[in-house]
């Protein structure tokens, strides 16, 4: 029970760390990969600030008859973290729309043969050529 | 009163001018001024480098706050060294790359080219400086979020799905990267890298730390591009503008490794990781070795010549963490020597691949024929960059080479060592291919012309280095000996 209760906010993390993960692993659609990727990142940001939540304890303001205050620092962290974790859905939605436009698709599978076409393509062109001077 | 700044010039200068230069928005003056900032980013490095190798470990606090407390920016040799290989190579880089830009990238967005290239060189030259964990990470965003956007402007459109699939992989990585730094607050409570240094020998033995440990090998790792977490290279670096190509094939890779190391052999340093955690050692000369062949293997099936050398950058990297691995003086020396000579000859080749593409129009190996009668100059220097990549006496890949056989020796791993040089073989194979091509047959067209002097000057620099290092290394050596030393001695000065 203690491994349950004691750890409850460790295992949220771990829980949502791994659906983050496999959605940026299984899912084809380049906007669910950024979403899990979000998922992921915000697992890391729970995992920070639970980790300097003390029980009772306040935000480190003095004041009288308090005596326990809760670690800001991976708070702040956290804020820092968050910034960045918004810029690079920013850039990865922005990429996305450009690969909408120049593939007409946002499935990645459906992409990775047209790519796999193209490369076929300039590969034939390369031998094809080389083969008569 | 300026001497005293330096360290924090370094990261400021870039990252006010970045701004700048998009208000600009002229080409010319954007050029100009990024120009400007990256040569006098490099003579700081220089000085720097200088009174570092002089006075042992540089400490700077920023806005006064003490150590762990406030920010502290710390500068050892091997710190010293990725600065000036980074403002080195981003110095050459700027001045060949006006006329392959204009080139390569739509006229209207050359100034964010520039804007993008200065904040890349803000992250990497920070993550070379800092000493605080999460600083370090925030540098290492900086850096990354600006080479999505440099491999995006490249014209092809696979460009855009390399980028995106590098975002994907990065982000990730770093995310594993904050996770460890997470883990070791929990144990330390410090984010300082000397004061984890010195606290994390007490708490090494338990699940956190090994936890922690293992997380950022791996995260730093992806960022490196260690086999077999390297699948967002290639394409990345074969469709990014040649320009961006050759800056982050010579730096970015080359900073993560600076991370791994800084982690190891400082964060760690009061503690012999490799004996006690189990299998890291392992893995990591496992991963570097397999990592060596099956990319040589790749690359010589490869006809786009710019992910050819992709390929054998991933080789390479394998070569410098095996020196990491081997965690003697003489292995670390010949992996923090690698670091500056792999910068210095990937540069050249990708600065000649550019030049390629300008003139020739591609880099494929159809491209390549009959180079070496259209385009003389460029095509020797390529051939000095191969003949360093194989590692042949009088360049420098055999220098370092030649380090990495002896800290493999003096571990008594024979067999490791023939894998070494056999690897440098099938250097030999797809150098050759290119070679044959250009010099061997018949140009195709011959309207083709030899590239403008503002691209041969940077090339033939990087191209000359690289002789001029192989022969007279005193200078390198004594700087990578040094840096090893410090590391493996704990971090402490």
């Amino acid at each position: 029970m203690e491994l349950i209760t004691g750890l409850f906010n460790y295992w949220v993390v771990v829980f949502l760390m791994m659906i983050g993960f496999y959605m940026v692993i299984s899912h084809h659609n380049l906007v669910k990969k950024i979403v899990g990727l979000n998922i992921f990142q915000v697992s890391v940001f729970v995992f920070y600030i639970s980790m300097s939540k003390i029980k009772g304890a306040t935000a480190p303001i003095l004041a009288d008859g308090i005596e326990v205050y809760s670690n800001p620092l991976p708070h702040v962290l956290i804020l820092t973290a968050i910034v960045v974790g918004v810029a690079t859905t920013a850039l990865g939605l922005a990429l996305t729309v450009r690969i909408k436009d120049a593939f007409g698709s946002i499935e990645d599978d459906e992409i990775e043969a047209m790519e796999i076409e193209e490369c076929v393509a300039e590969d034939v062109d390369a031998n094809g050529k080389e083969a008569s001077p | 009163m300026i001497a005293s700044q330096l360290p924090i010039l370094q990261v400021i200068v870039p990252l006010i001018a970045a701004p700048l230069v998009l208000l600009l928005r002229r080409s010319g003056a954007a050029w100009a001024l990024t120009l400007l900032v990256t040569w006098s980013m490099f003579a700081i490095a220089l000085v720097l480098l200088a009174q570092v190798m002089d006075g042992g470990v540089l400490y700077y606090r920023i806005g006064g706050w003490a150590a762990p407390w406030g920010i502290e920016y710390r500068l050892d040799q091997v710190g010293a060294l990725v600065l000036v290989i980074v403002s080195g190579i981003g110095s050459v880089v700027i001045a060949y790359a006006r006329a392959s830009v204009e080139r390569e990238i739509d006229s209207e967005r050359i100034y964010l080219f520039y804007c993008m290239y200065l904040l890349c060189l803000t992250g990497l030259l920070g993550i070379a400086i800092t000493g605080d964990v999460f600083n370090l990470f925030v540098f290492l965003e900086i850096s990354s979020l600006s080479s999505y956007v440099l491999i995006a402007l490249g014209r092809n459109r696979r460009a855009l799905t390399a980028a995106y699939r590098y975002l994907i992989m990065g982000t990730i990585g770093a995310t594993f990267y904050i996770i460890g730094v997470g883990l070791m607050y929990m144990q330390t409570g410090t984010l300082n890298i000397d004061d984890l240094a010195t606290l994390i020998p007490a708490v090494a033995d338990s699940r956190t730390i090994h936890a922690a440990l293992a997380f950022l090998t791996v995260g730093i790792c992806l960022k490196l591009a260690l086999f077999p977490l390297h699948m967002w290279l290639p394409n990345a670096y074969a469709f990014a503008p040649s320009v961006v190509t050759a800056f982050l094939a010579a730096t970015a890779t080359k900073v993560a490794v600076y991370i791994l190391i800084r982690i190891v052999f400082t964060v760690f340093g009061g503690v012999d990781v490799f004996a006690v955690v189990p299998l890291v050692q392992e893995a990591l000369m496992g991963l570097a070795l397999i990592g060596v062949f099956a990319a040589s293997s790749v690359a010589i099936y490869q006809n786009d010549i710019k992910r050819m050398l992709a390929y054998s950058s991933v080789a390479q990297i394998g070569y410098i963490i095996l020196g990491i691995s081997l965690a003697s003086s003489t292995g670390l020396t010949g992996g923090i020597i690698h670091l500056f000579n792999h910068a210095l000859m990937k540069c050249t080749l990708f600065l000649a691949m550019g030049a390629v593409f300008m003139q020739a129009g591609g880099v494929s190996i159809r491209h390549m024929q009959g180079i070496g009668k259209t385009m003389p100059w460029t095509m020797a220097a390529f051939v000095i960059g191969g003949l360093s990549l194989i590692g042949v006496p009088l360049t420098v890949g055999f220098i370092s080479k030649w380090y990495l056989i002896l800290g493999v020796l003096e571990k008594g791993m024979w067999p490791v060592a023939g894998l070494v040089v056999l690897g440098s073989l099938l250097a030999v194979i797809y150098i050759w291919r290119v070679i044959e091509a250009a010099y061997f047959k018949d140009p195709s067209n011959d309207t083709i012309t030899e590239a403008p002097l503002s691209m041969l000057a940077p090339m033939w620099v990087m191209a000359l280095a690289s002789v001029y290092f192989g022969i007279d290394a005193t200078r390198t050596l004594d700087i990578a000996t040094s840096a090893a030393q410090t590391l493996l001695g704990g971090g402490a000065p």
